[in-house]
This record gives structure tokens, sequence and C-alpha cells, in this order.
């Protein structure tokens, strides 16, 4: 399964309330109004649940977090950082 | 002419003993039918709106006319009774207002030759037309809405104040204009179509509100704020006489202007004091308020009681500063604590009232304020609505100048950290800084764009708009509510800086159709209670449109004209306070409906036969609501939204409200109709 896989199950019931039409890897959330200034704390707080992880502040970035494959990105990295 | 006074403490009001205030207004015309005056429905169409006026009714009618009119007499029942005519009974009004300024009219038109049967400020203004015709308008100093008819030019002549406080509502059919306060006056007509119209959903999902002119439903319209409706011979004219204007002018020294604004503001409120029965105040705990009150109690009287909410989730409490307020101003005070489950529980009949649906809770707990004030034995209350839009008070006009200043030097990162200031729940949690940056950052170097201010407040609003479903998207054919905004604005628009665009665009659509509507008039009238907005008077609206933006906002300090006005008569920590927004709590009141109302409107069944919205989506939503750990802001206003959609939709177009008392007789009935009885009556 791909990793970003619940991510993308998470962003379409809780944010386009099961509709995912146009959506895809590269849709921009600010852009696309998808999710808006605080709605971005939904999201981190998903992941840090989900893959069991601290998001620091300074990692809150848009190009981190403003699409599905910038996550992805970040995830993979963060996760490779993990301590075995 | 006053009539006595009503004294408090050593200091007085004047009491006016006919100066009626609470009133409902309903109206019949043929343009081109033929046909008897309908009386048992003009009767509907003033019963239905007797909380605005619950005493006594009156009714005109002949050939071609029927006036109705509900009103709340509080002194005096013997002369006042509405329908009010001129000396040779060629011209009668029916009308629900105040002009304040009416001893002084009636005086020069008393020395004009005119004689009064009344001692009313109706028949005043009847008089003023029939002196002035329709150019009337141009010397009211008021919150008005009436109708006119003229025998002698056979002309109806509809008009409503300058900014809109009171409600005035008509529609076309079949050869007749039919005309009320409130549709729900006009819905009492048995054969109008009572049907929701897609374009008003889709602005009120956009701005939070109908624009000026329109309402929830097809083909009834709202006369706009500062404007007249003219019927003759068949035509039907709407015209403007009055809009907010910015043009800045070299205006004096800081001192003249505090001193100008200060008489200004103080003489507004001295006249809105007239009143037949003692006026309270609304003391929010802010800025507006708590100056308003300061000047009233130190100028006005020295025993003023106010009113004020308190909430029982305390993220919307501003309790403490009332607290404080009270004690230094030396007031009588009465407290509302706002609870959910009281805001839960009134969400429908507010609606009834608002007569279109809301995004948000807010009128609410004003629905509750009025009945603690009708409860408390007053009548009418002063409010500090119209100083944010006035004088620059809110949040968004500083969010404009601060992305203009940020979109000189758009790399920059230290600008857009100016936003903290205006939003510290967001810019203060570092953790969302950088994404707020992006989203504050949308449109940053369109500065010609006439919505520059609004457009990301507009665009977050919209996403509600993803629950429509098909069925609604299909019936918009690509309607798009901005450019019909762009169709409306003055000529000179694109000239204003971009603080007054920005107010006007506030004025023109949040404060006259929503605030001064859905958290207004609506919501006290619900309760018979009248609002005076002192900062309304078109004098202050005039100096403040003429006052420079610098004098509004100065840096990021807003209202500084009005701060600087109220500085040695408030506390520091009231002038010096962060404005706090006007809210209520949404997720924790309307999921208090979860088991019964909120389901049963919600469920796929309920949406399907509406068919505004996606019963899917709205599933994912309430499901949402139910279980996220938290939810966004737009979350809250799409469910607000939906359900009161579906709330209105039954109450006016459903089987909901629309059962109905048959009315009594009017207390007072003038029949002048050739047919079938040849002679003339009027009966009491």
């Amino acid at each position: 399964m791909d990793l970003v896989n619940p991510v993308r199950d998470f962003v379409i019931e809780n944010f386009l309330f099961g509709e995912s039409g146009d959506f895809s890897e590269d849709t921009s959330f600010i852009d696309s109004g998808i999710i808006d200034s605080t709605g971005i704390l939904e999201l981190v707080a998903f992941l840090e649940e989900t893959y069991n992880l601290n998001v620091e502040d300074d990692e809150l970035l848009p190009e981190n977090f403003n699409s599905l494959s910038e996550i992805s990105r970040f995830l993979k990295s963060k996760i490779s950082e993990k301590p075995e | 002419m006053c009539t006595g006074t009503l004294v408090h403490g050593n200091s007085s009001f004047t009491l006016l003993s006919e100066f009626k205030s609470m009133c409902a207004i309903a109206g019949i015309l043929n343009i081109k039918a033929d046909k008897p005056i309908d009386i048992p429905t003009l009767g509907r169409m003033v019963e239905v709106q007797r909380h605005r006026g619950p005493d006594e009714t009156g009714m005109y009618v002949d050939d071609r006319i029927g006036l109705g009119h509900a009103r709340l007499s509080i002194i005096d029942l013997s002369s006042g009774i509405q329908p009010i005519h001129n000396r040779d009974k060629t011209i009668w009004i029916v009308y629900n207002g105040e002009a304040f300024n009416y001893p002084e009219l009636r005086k020069d038109l008393i020395r004009k030759g005119h004689s009064f049967y009344t001692e009313t400020d109706t028949e005043v203004v009847l008089h003023l037309y029939e002196e002035e015709g329709i150019s009337c308008l141009e010397k009211l100093n008021g919150q008005f809405a009436f109708a006119i008819w003229d025998l002698r030019k056979g002309q109806l002549f509809l008009a409503r104040d300058r900014v809109g406080i009171h409600p005035l509502h008509y529609c076309l059919r079949k050869g007749q204009l039919l005309f009320a306060s409130e549709i729900k006056g006009l819905f009492a007509h048995q054969d109008l179509e009572k049907a929701i119209d897609p374009e008003a959903l889709d602005q009120i999902f956009t701005f939070w509100t109908t624009l000026p002119g329109k309402t929830f439903f097809k083909g009834v319209h709202e006369v706009p704020a500062g404007h007249y409706l003219l019927v003759k011979d068949g035509n039907v004219t709407l015209r403007k006489y009055w809009d907010h204007h910015f043009e800045p002018e070299a205006v004096g020294s800081d001192e003249e202007i505090v001193q100008k604004t200060l008489d200004l503001i103080q003489d507004a409120a001295r006249i809105r004091l007239r009143a037949d029965v003692p006026v309270g105040s609304y003391l929010s705990g802010g800025l507006d308020s708590s100056g308003l009150t300061a000047l009233v109690r130190r100028h006005f009287t020295n025993h003023l009681h106010t009113f004020g909410i308190g909430f029982e989730e305390k993220t919307f409490d501003e309790s403490r500063y009332q607290k404080e307020l009270v004690e230094f101003l030396q007031v009588d005070h009465s407290a509302l604590n706002a609870t959910n489950a009281q805001i839960c529980a009134s969400f429908e009949k507010a609606l009834w009232h608002c007569e279109k649906p809301l995004l948000r809770t807010a009128p609410v707990p004003l629905f509750l304020l009025s009945e603690l004030v009708r409860k408390s034995g007053f009548k009418v209350v002063l409010t500090g609505e119209g100083a944010d839009e006035v004088f620059g008070g809110y949040n968004i006009f500083r969010e404009a100048k601060v992305r203009s200043f940020w979109a000189k030097e758009p790399a920059s990162v230290s600008r857009p950290l100016l936003l903290r200031k205006l939003y510290p729940y967001i810019f203060g949690d570092n953790r969302l800084h950088g994404t707020a940056a992006s989203f504050f950052g949308q449109g940053l170097t369109d500065l010609d764009d006439p919505f520059y201010s609004h457009r990301i407040r507009w665009k977050n609003t919209s996403r509600a708009k993803d629950f429509f479903s098909e069925e609604m998207r299909r019936g918009l054919r690509g309607y798009d509510c901005l450019e019909e905004l762009r169709g409306v604005l003055p000529e000179r628009f694109s000239e204003w800086d971009i603080l007054s665009k920005a107010q006007y665009l506030e004025t023109k659509l949040f404060m006259e159709t929503y605030l001064l509507s859905s958290q207004g008039d609506r919501m006290a009238m619900a309760n018979s209670v009248e609002v005076r907005p002192p900062y309304l008077d078109h004098r202050v609206v005039e100096l403040a449109g003429r006052l420079p933006s610098h004098w509004k906002i100065r840096a990021l300090k807003e209202k500084y004209i009005l701060k600087k006005s109220f500085a040695k008569r408030l506390p520091d920590n009231i002038i010096n306070r962060s404005k706090q927004p006007y809210r209520a709590p949404i997720r924790n009141t309307l999921m208090q409906y979860q088991d019964s109302r909120l389901k049963e409107n919600l469920d796929q069944a309920a949406l399907e036969k509406s068919g505004f919205f996606d019963a899917k989506k709205v599933a994912f939503l309430v499901k949402k609501m139910e279980k996220a750990p938290r939810v966004s802001e737009t979350d809250e206003m799409a469910i607000t939204g939906i359900f009161s959609t579906q709330i209105i939709a039954g109450q006016f177009t459903g089987s909901g409200r629309g059962e109905m008392s048959t009315p009594s007789p009017p207390d007072l009935f003038i029949d002048h109709r050739s047919k079938p009885s040849s002679e003339k009556r009027e009966t009491r």
C-alpha cells in the first residue's frame, strides 16, 4: 500500500466530504481551497497519530504539507530519520 | 408638543407620547389589475407580523389599494392609530419607524400652514411629503419604512431609511404590487408562489447574506437601503436617494475633528433618546457601546439601564469587561448568560424571524437578549451598531492594509508577520505561521481587484458551496454572484483607496443585509423591541466619509478617531483592548440537536426532498462534526448554512409555519371603496 493512501482517504473524507473528483497527488490544498488556514492542524494531528511521529514547528511549512506528493516526500524523510 | 417628562433621578428623558415606534406595514395595490382589494388577505398579511405591533391594527381600503398597519401603542391609544391622512384625506400613510427630528420638522410645517390631528411623527412625515414630495426623504433623520398613497397623483411611494434599519419587501403578481415589512407578510397572500431562489442561496454561501435588494425567495424583493419605489401609471420605478461616499477632505486639526465627532455622536444619541418610554442601552464591553453609554450617562441621564450578553463558552464571553464598565459608568445592568442549550433551543425561532439562512449562530443570543430587554420592561435600546463600519473597526480592513503593504515586497518574511496583530490565534501559533502566510498571500499583488479586501474571506466561505447538489448547481447555470456585485458598485468606487472600498463592501453587504437585519431589527422586533444605532445617524456616517483613511486606521490602530474621542471617558484598558469580534458557539450548540432536529433535517430523505444539498457529502460533514477532535470555521459555517436552509425551506415553503390564526377585525377600518357601498365608512 502506498504510504500516503491513509492521508488521501483522510483528506477525501474530512475535507472533500467523499468527493474525490479531480483531486490528485499534486493538487494544492491552499490554492484549491481544500484546506483553510487552520485546517492544516487537523491534517498534522492525523499524521502524527497515524504515523507515530512528531511534526516540529519549523517543519510546518507549505512546502511540506500543501499536496499529497509533498506530504509523501515529507513522511518518507521523517520515517527514514526514525531510530530503529 | 411634548406631553410630559419622565423623570429618572435628577435628569430626564423627553416623553413624546405620540412617538410610535414598533410597527408593521402591509399593502396590496392594483397596478394593472382591476379587482376588489381582498380585505381578508390584507388582514392576514398584517396578522402574521403582529410581533412587530401587537396592540392594534388599522386598515385603509379604496378601489385601487389596501393599506394595513399593526402598531404597538405605548401611551394614548386614542389618536395615533394608522393609517393616517392629510387634511383633505387625499394622502394616506402607513409607517414603521422613527423620524427623530420630527419635532423640528413639525414646527417648520406649522409655520408653513400645516395643521395636525395627532402628535405623531407619522403625520409629520405625511405632511412633509405633501409639502416637498419625494425629496422629503432628504430632510428625515431616522430609521423608517413607509408607504404613502397619494390619491391626487394616483401614486404609491414606498421608502426605506438611508442605511436600512427597518425592513420593507415587495413583489409583483398578476397586475398587483404587494408590500410588507417582513416577507412572511407577503407570504400570507394565499396564492403567492413560495420558492427558494438558488442565486440567493449562492450569495448567502459566499457573502453570508443576500445582495441588497435580493431576498432568499424567488420574486420577492427588498427595497434596498437609501432607496424608494414609485408606482404610478402602471410603472414601477426603484430609485436610489442616498449612498455611502468616501471623499476625503481637509477636515481640520486633531482637536477639531475629535470635537466634531463627539458632538455629532452625542447629538445623534440625544435625538434617539426621544421616546415614549425609558430607553436602555446594549453594553457589549467593547469600545462602541461603552463610549455611547458613557456619553448618554454623562449628558442625558444619571439612571441608565444596560443589557449585555455573556456566554457559557468562555472563548466568546466578554462579561468581565461589561462588569468593569457597569462599575465605572454606574449603570443598572441586566446580563444574559447564553448557554449552548438556550442557543440551540431558540435557533429555529430566530430563523423564522431572520427569513434567510445563517452561516453563524450569532443572531440567536441577540434574540434571547431582546427577550430579556422586553421582560425588564424596556422597549427601546440604543446600540453601538455601525461604528465598526463607519470608523474602520474590523480586522478585514486592517488585513487589507497589511496585505497591500506586504504586496510592495511580496518576498518579505517580516511584513506578513504584521498579521499576527490581527489574528493572534492563527499567527500566534508557530505551527500555523508558514501555512497562514500562504493563505493570506493569495492574490497578494492584485491591488486593482475591487474585492481585494474581501476575496479571501468570500473564497473561504464559498467552500460551503461544495455541498450544493448537482440539481442546485444546474439551477445556477454558471451564475457568478461576484460579477453581479461588481455590476452594482458605485461609479467612483475604483477611485477610492483600499480602506474605503473595503468599508463600502462591508457596509453594503455585511451591515445592511445581515447585521442590521439578522442581528438587528429582526432579533429585536421578534420580542417587540426597537434598536436605535446612533453611529448610523447619517450626519455621523457622512462626516466619517469625509475623513481621510488615516483618521480611521492609524498604523494598525483601528477606529483611531473614536478611540481618541472617548479617551478621557472610558478606562484605558477598554480603549486599548483588541477588538473581540462578536460571535457565538456553533458546534456545541447545533450538535445538541443531534438526536432530533439536525438529524431529521439533514438525513438523506430530507436532503433529497429539498434538493439543495448533496446528501452523501452532508453525511460526511455531520460525521465529522460528531467525531473529529477539531473542525474548521468553514465546516461550522457549512453545517449552519445547510441546517438553516433546510429549516427555512420547511418554515416558508413547506408546511412548517404556514398555519395562521384568523385575524381579528381591525381596530380602525377606513372604507373608501366606491362599491359595493357608496358611503365612505370609518369604523373603530
